[in-house]
């Protein structure tokens, strides 16, 4: 199976998902260049963390024009699954790809720090090799990582069961006090309509290995190459 | 064809927590500005384009606003000034 992850200038957890596929999981990663119109293939592209283009004006907002970008709305378009970390998932946010958006953490603070995550679902291409309801342990590490989007619109994803991850307090409870960013009904992680595109706050490409971090990403992954080979 | 210089007030919505602004606010009540009710701190930008008229330019500023410059979900814009430069 090939992932394909994309390189924006200011891309700087590339490398990071690069490892996590190549080392960590076993499967082929290829590198996308933001200039390229070429997929390369791919069965699964990834948009990684970082700060692309600086994140001038709003995170994710210029990098949206990339070229390859027009690229990746296409196959996302056609039902190509696309992993949107952190950087990326502001990226697909602002390119459409995702509803809502991303404003400063309400303490206003850069926070980077393992977080505990409730698994909401497991009906998706992303997640179901986790149980439902498990909390895991990710790494977030993020200033505008608040997640907010319309009532109406928050309504909507909870009702298709499309809030995936949620941040959690110690005892697994989406509580405020469990809300490292102050995103909106705790929301760490959402999943478009059609069941492709899912966009992630915290950073599953930095759980893989034991002895940095923990492991609890790679079940994501891994669901990917079940769901892929099934 | 004349060039305006058009000028854009992009803040945070009605109804979005500002941090930023919670904490200017209270800095300024600390400097002694007791009556400072609400502050919200957003973004200034200023677009120098050619156009036929003032109101062309402002048509289509208001355009760039919806596409890129704000975010529609998080943040309102006005136009502040239309100048020709």
């Amino acid at each position: 199976m090939r992932f394909g992850i994309v390189s924006f200038p200011g891309s700087n957890c590339d490398t990071d998902a690069y490892h996590a596929v190549a080392d960590a999981l076993g499967e082929e990663a290829v590198m996308l260049w933001h200039k390229s119109h070429d997929l390369a293939g791919v069965d699964v592209v990834i948009l990684p963390g970082g700060f692309a283009y600086g994140d001038y004006l709003r995170a994710g907002a210029i990098a949206r024009f990339s070229p390859i970008m027009r690229e990746v709305v296409a196959y996302a378009q056609r039902g190509g699954r696309v992993l949107a970390i952190c950087n990326g998932f502001q990226i697909a946010c602002e390119a459409g790809l995702l509803p809502g958006a991303f404003v400063r953490n309400v303490s206003q603070s850069f926070i980077c720090e393992p977080v505990p995550l409730r698994v909401e679902t497991t009906e998706t291409a992303f997640t179901n090799a986790y149980a439902r309801g498990q909390v895991v342990r990710i790494p977030i590490a993020h200033g505008e990582g608040r997640y907010v989007a319309s009532p109406a619109e928050l309504d909507a994803l909870e009702d298709a069961e499309r809030v995936v991850f949620r941040y959690v307090n110690a005892a697994g409870e989406p509580t405020a006090d469990g809300n490292p960013n102050g995103a909106a009904r705790n929301i760490a992680g959402i999943i478009n309509a059609a069941g492709n595109v899912l966009g992630i706050m915290p950073h599953p490409e930095r759980a893989v290995d034991a002895t940095v971090g923990g492991v609890d990403g790679l079940a994501l992954f891994e669901s990917l190459v079940a769901r892929v080979a099934a | 064809m004349s060039r305006y210089r058009v000028a854009v007030h992009i803040i945070p919505r009605e109804g979005i927590l500002d941090p930023q602004g919670h904490a200017v606010a209270d800095a300024l009540r600390t400097l002694g500005f007791p009556g400072v009710q609400d502050v919200r701190v957003g973004r200034h930008v200023v677009v120098e384009t050619d156009a036929d008229t003032a109101e062309a330019a402002r048509t289509e500023t208001r355009a760039m606003c919806e596409r890129l410059l704000a975010n529609p979900v998080i943040e309102d814009f006005e136009i502040a000034s239309i100048t020709r430069s």
